[in-house]
């Protein structure tokens, strides 16, 4: 459905955009993930001709962008970062004007009314757009995005500066959406991505560092198991004990919580549960466990890894100093 | 584009910009109309109040055109215009269209001014018609809507710089005074060829013909080609913002 081909995009000497190449296919939901700055934006606005590019290959549905400018925007609805809402007019007015402005020649009533009923706007659909929260702008935004039925709907960042129902709500339109369209959104927070989407474009300064199925990518840190534990006992002690158990991979001390409990990270063999040997360890040598939490790696510890691990090589120590990760 | 020119148009009477825009047009006209054309001790003249109107239009056409595109780059609307599948040329054209109607309308409707001349004004020296010549005041209008398109295309243009309405204003102001008057510059400039470019650069020196009864046809491709310049330099702002 969209396919782009060695991507660049340059300003003066700084690229924002280095040979950037990906395709995505009819009905996937992709998410695009990376730090602000990464070239999420810039991705999306060349994908919906809002930008152009330096270099490389733009095709939606094989059309190229730069030859068949007009028919590819047909088949692109786009919420951009700021969703483009004119604030004098009505909810019905706006989408009306889009309508017009997209040249759609789908039954208008009709379609409209079905649009407001997706993003659940009939309630204040004669209501002027500034007078409307900021999670209803957004929805107007996405229907706007839906108006004319387009085979591709580009999402910057839907769910940014909305109140956690809001998102929720946000999150299963956009699902519901993917049943029907090919859906590409940005966003920089990574359980929005578990929770959205089929697969996952990581992209960092300008290049994409890892491109795989939402599962695949939490698979891929399964790789090893870390807990956190609180332990009243002497430390100097405890430490090797606990490296000595089978499975263990390193122990890590974060240091002295109160007079006799210290914090550590155990980090083990995937494969190996260590939780019952660590307890009878433990109470063999009257060394009481006050807290246990296991730190479950997810989707955040691989993006980390994945970009800054070409800058930091040492990136595995800050992780173990994020035990908040979980 | 007819999307574009209808919201646009639209837009001036959803919010307070046409209003305001019509009623200051309204009563800097009928005050200019009156005092040169009506009241005791004016000259009757028609034409003087032609010319005083095209100053008048330099502060007042501005805004109009300030928003045109500084409210859509301000509110990232523009993303939506460009990224639909609407030329750069519709768009910029809609754009100025919307304008250009809201100004020639209000213009037109207070044209209506002229029949109080015809009724109550003047009679000519043998007495059976009016003194005012009905060509002269036709080729004058003419010239107006012409200069007014001139106007608006300068503020489209200005206005496609900047996301600050008021600079947008302002900058308007200037640039169209610069081509109005930039002829008066003439009486210091002791070289001939370039007080000759200077006047035929003019907007103001090519008005005379029209309020001596001569429609200037040079002059009138001179305003057109004004308006389509500056109507081009929109749309290559924008094509270069694509590209930059």
């Amino acid at each position: 459905m969209i396919k782009i081909e060695n991507l660049t995009k340059r300003y003066g000497a700084s690229y924002a955009l280095n040979g950037i190449s990906f395709e995505v296919n009819k009905g996937e939901i992709v998410g695009f993930l990376g730090p602000n700055g990464a070239g999420k934006s810039t991705t999306m606005n060349i994908l919906t001709g809002y930008l152009s590019f330096t270099d490389g290959k733009v095709e939606i549905d094989g059309l190229d962008v730069l030859d068949f400018p007009d028919e590819a925007k047909k088949k692109i609805g786009y919420l951009p970062e700021q969703p483009p809402l004119y604030l004098d007019m009505t909810v019905t007015e706006y989408l009306n004007f889009v309508y017009d402005l997209k040249g759609c020649t789908l039954n208008r009533k009709k379609h409209i009314a079905e649009i407001l009923e997706v993003v659940k706007l009939t309630d204040v659909k004669g209501r002027l757009i500034g007078n409307l929260s900021k999670g209803y702008r957004q929805r107007v935004g996405i229907g706007q995005a839906l108006v004319g039925n387009p085979e591709v709907i580009v999402l910057d960042e839907p769910t940014v500066g909305l109140d956690p129902r809001q998102i929720v709500e946000i999150r299963n339109l956009i699902r519901t959406l993917g049943l029907d369209h090919t859906v590409i959104l940005s966003t920089h927070i990574l359980s929005e991505v578990q929770a959205v989407c089929d697969r996952v474009i990581i992209i960092n300064k300008g290049r994409i560092t890892a491109d795989r199925r939402t599962e695949e990518l939490a698979a891929a840190v399964e790789g090893n198991r870390r807990m956190s534990v609180k332990i009243c006992g002497p430390a100097k002690e405890v430490l090797p004990a606990v490296r000595a158990l089978p499975g263990v991979l390193s122990v890590e001390s974060l240091g002295n919580l109160d007079m006799d409990s210290t914090s550590y990270v155990i980090e083990s063999d995937s494969g190996i549960d260590i939780r019952k040997p660590l307890f009878q360890l433990l109470s063999r040598n009257n060394w009481p466990l006050i807290g246990a939490e296991t730190a479950g790696t997810n989707l955040e510890d691989v993006f980390l890894a994945l970009t800054d691990r070409p800058l930091e090589p040492k990136s595995r120590k800050r992780r173990g100093k994020t035990p908040e990760n979980g | 584009m007819t999307a574009i020119f209808k919201k646009d148009l639209r837009s001036y009477f959803t919010t307070p910009v046409g209003y305001i825009y019509m009623a200051i047009f309204f009563a800097v006209n009928g005050g200019l109309f009156s005092l040169n054309t009506l009241l005791e001790g004016s000259d009757s003249q028609v034409s003087v109040y032609f010319t005083t109107l095209i100053f008048a239009l330099v502060i007042l056409i501005p805004l109009l055109t300030m928003k045109t595109f500084s409210e859509e780059k301000k509110l990232k609307t523009e993303q939506l215009l460009m990224t639909s599948p609407v030329s750069l040329g519709g768009m910029v054209m809609g754009k100025f269209l919307a304008a250009y109607t809201v100004f020639a309308g209000s213009f037109l409707l207070s044209c209506f001014n002229f029949t109080t001349l015809f009724r109550f004004g003047p009679k000519n020296l043998s007495g059976t018609g009016s003194a005012y010549n009905g060509a002269i005041l036709l080729g004058s209008v003419i010239a107006v809507l012409l200069i007014g398109a001139a106007y608006v295309a300068i503020g489209v243009f200005v206005s496609s710089l900047t996301e600050n309405q008021m600079a947008a204003a302002i900058g308007t102001i200037g640039m169209i005074l610069l081509f109005l008057v930039i002829s008066l510059l003439n009486s210091y400039i002791p070289f001939a060829p370039v007080r000759q470019v200077l006047s035929w650069l003019s907007i103001y020196s090519r008005f005379s013909n029209f309020t001596y009864g001569v429609f200037d046809f040079s002059a009138t491709l001179y305003y057109c080609s004004i308006c389509f310049v500056f109507l081009f330099l929109a749309v290559r702002v924008y094509e270069k913002r694509r590209w930059a």
